[in-house]
């Protein structure tokens, strides 16, 4: 194996942005309230759906920052 | 239901149609030699980011699921939200563990988990553990996608009796049968497509359409009981529904992509990049998941379920009855024929990968492994075209012959024995440390308990875990794989110690990433 691969499919401080995702989805508590609502949609479900796109946000900067 | 829709079905069959004229015209899209295994199985691993996309959003997110989680926000309310936690964390799964995966597959050939497993611990008794798992799990699944069906067809107000009421399924399934033999993973890949696009445009006119009908979100929110409205906050020494919440939405996702047609989806992207973007672009279906679940408020909002017209639908399909319900009271008749068209080609995408899936498997890792060693490309790729028919028309006599409940209830102890294969394939993609009768012992652990306690609980999918004088009720799937985990660490230092270090494994760890 050349030198230049050592870092390939080892690890990246880029990767805790998926530990921040795992966080805030599986923690209930934070987000299982009515208010503040919007456009009359109680914050559990829009903010879990809002959720949804920083996610893929989040996924999206560390497809960029990482390596294949 | 007597009065058949004509308008509706009308669209309804002209889209079935194309569809159909599709998967059979698909074996000729990216041609290649549909005699071998990995053509006609993996679509010969051609498929780039874009039909990536589509495929794994046609085959995770089905029909049953667009039916089945609004049906369950409108039953239970809050806790079918688990549906969207679950299917966001299941993308960094699939941005880590499963493109490893992918490599290693890649460049080994291998076409299944049941390979993988084999070709990394040596071990064909644990490989078949992997394979008959997958395959159980898989065909009350594949049962389900009938139902999909059989709910909008019975919508449609196509009825008859005994088996005559059946006749159109039986034609949905021959064709579904039919193209999957002849064109393999190019069918329902060319028909996710289509599947994809009509979903989009049905949930979109859904969202916008009928909360400008019931007078806005808000209206709608305010008509659902406080109850249902959000989960019930837990009691003192217990972690009641946020405990259910998040073990459901986290043993889900753990389990998702270790059901064969989910890695069949995946092993046939043609690169680990096309893996990588699409973690960052299938949340657009995670997103469309969350707000058809919305649905099942609007039926609440519209009283759908109070209406005359549709008592006879609730009383034969249950809960599973409010989108369909909902679509026909809020549309005209040429829409519903489309959206109930995006359900039905939902449900054939998955149908046929489930299937062939299962066919790969079977073929693999149980023909090849145990009966004939040594077939020709042309006798494997022959074998997995019937035992597709076949897994298929199991399912078919199980919706015909058994009530829908047992097919749910199955497909519910599907998710709890599937997980169960997570520390051979998932850690296996990551380390060789755990000893193969270790793994085979923690399975078997897990199968059996998660069996008994969902028998124990009467088939609900959370188990109520007492520890002192604290009660934690989550997902059986996450406490069985959790124990399946200890027994396998526990008895790997013992096997290795009596037996000797076993470490047989063909794979090289320059496999698991792009050279």
């Amino acid at each position: 194996m050349s030198e230049t691969k050592f870092k390939r499919g080892g690890w990246s401080w880029w990767y805790l942005l998926f530990a921040v995702q795992f966080l805030i989805a599986l923690w209930p508590p934070f987000y299982n309230k009515v208010e503040p609502a919007l456009f009359g949609i109680p914050f559990f479900y829009w903010f879990q759906l809002a959720w949804v796109l920083v996610c893929a946000v989040l996924t999206a900067a560390v497809y960029w920052a990482t390596d294949d | 239901m007597a009065d058949v829709n004509w308008i509706a079905l009308g669209v309804f069959l002209a889209l079935f149609g194309f569809v159909s004229w599709l998967g059979f015209a698909a074996a000729r899209w990216r041609k290649g030699d549909l005699d071998q295994l990995h053509e006609w199985g993996l679509g010969g691993r051609r498929f780039g980011t874009v039909v990536t996309w589509f495929l794994v959003g046609g085959d995770l997110y089905t029909a049953y699921t667009f039916i089945a989680i609004p049906a369950l926000a409108f039953g239970a309310g809050a806790i079918a939200f688990f549906a969207v936690p679950y299917t966001v964390i299941i993308y960094p799964l699939l941005f880590l563990v499963f493109r490893r995966i992918w490599y290693v597959c890649h460049r080994r050939g291998y076409i299944t988990a049941g390979d993988f497993v084999r070709g990394r611990f040596g071990n064909r008794w644990l490989a078949l553990a992997i394979t008959v798992t997958g395959i159980v799990a898989t065909m009350p699944y594949i049962a389900l996608q009938l139902v999909g069906i059989q709910v909008v067809i019975g919508a449609l107000g196509v009825s008859g009796t005994g088996l005559l009421g059946e006749l159109p399924l039986l034609i949905a399934f021959l064709v579904l049968a039919a193209f999957t033999y002849s064109s393999g993973l190019r069918a329902p890949a060319s028909i996710a497509i289509v599947k994809d696009v009509l979903i989009y445009i049905t949930a979109i006119a859904a969202i916008i359409v009928i909360p400008t009908e019931l007078g806005g979100f808000g209206k709608i929110f305010a008509a659902v009981p406080a109850q249902k409205l959000l989960l019930a906050v837990p009691g003192e020494h217990t972690t009641g529904a946020y405990g259910s919440y998040a073990t459901l939405a986290l043993g889900s996702a753990l389990a998702l992509f270790l059901y064969p047609h989910s890695l069949t989806a995946i092993l046939s992207a043609s690169s680990g990049s096309a893996i990588r973007r699409n973690a960052a672009l299938l949340p657009g279906y995670t997103f469309m998941l969350g707000l058809l679940a919305l649905l099942g408020f609007f039926v609440i909002a519209a009283g759908v379920h109070e209406l005359p017209a549709y008592a006879e639908g609730f009383k034969k399909f249950g809960n599973n009855f409010a989108v369909p319900a909902l679509l026909l009271q809020s549309f005209p008749s040429w829409f519903v024929g489309i959206a109930f068209a995006a359900i039905g080609i939902g449900a054939l995408v998955p149908a046929a990968i489930m299937s062939i899936a299962a066919a790969n498997l079977y073929t693999r890792n149980i023909h090849r492994e145990f009966i004939n060693r040594n077939p020709t490309d042309r006798e494997e790729a022959q074998n997995a075209k019937w035992v597709s028919l076949l897994v298929k028309f199991g399912a078919l006599l199980f919706i015909l012959f058994v009530p829908t409940k047992y097919a749910i209830q199955l497909q519910l102890l599907g998710g709890i024995w599937i997980i169960q294969t997570l520390p051979a394939v998932m850690l296996g993609a990551y380390t060789r440390w755990f000893n193969a009768w270790a793994l085979l012992a923690g399975w078997a652990v897990g199968t059996l308990l998660g069996t008994w306690m969902a028998i124990a609980t009467n088939l609900q999918n959370t188990y109520p875990l007492i520890i002192g004088s604290y009660s934690f009720p989550g997902y059986t799937a996450v406490y069985t794989v959790a124990l399946n985990l200890v027994v396998a660490a526990l008895l790997t230092p013992i096997f290795n110690g009596i037996a000797g270090r076993d470490l047989a494994d063909e794979t090289l760890a320059s496999d698991y990433y792009p050279s």
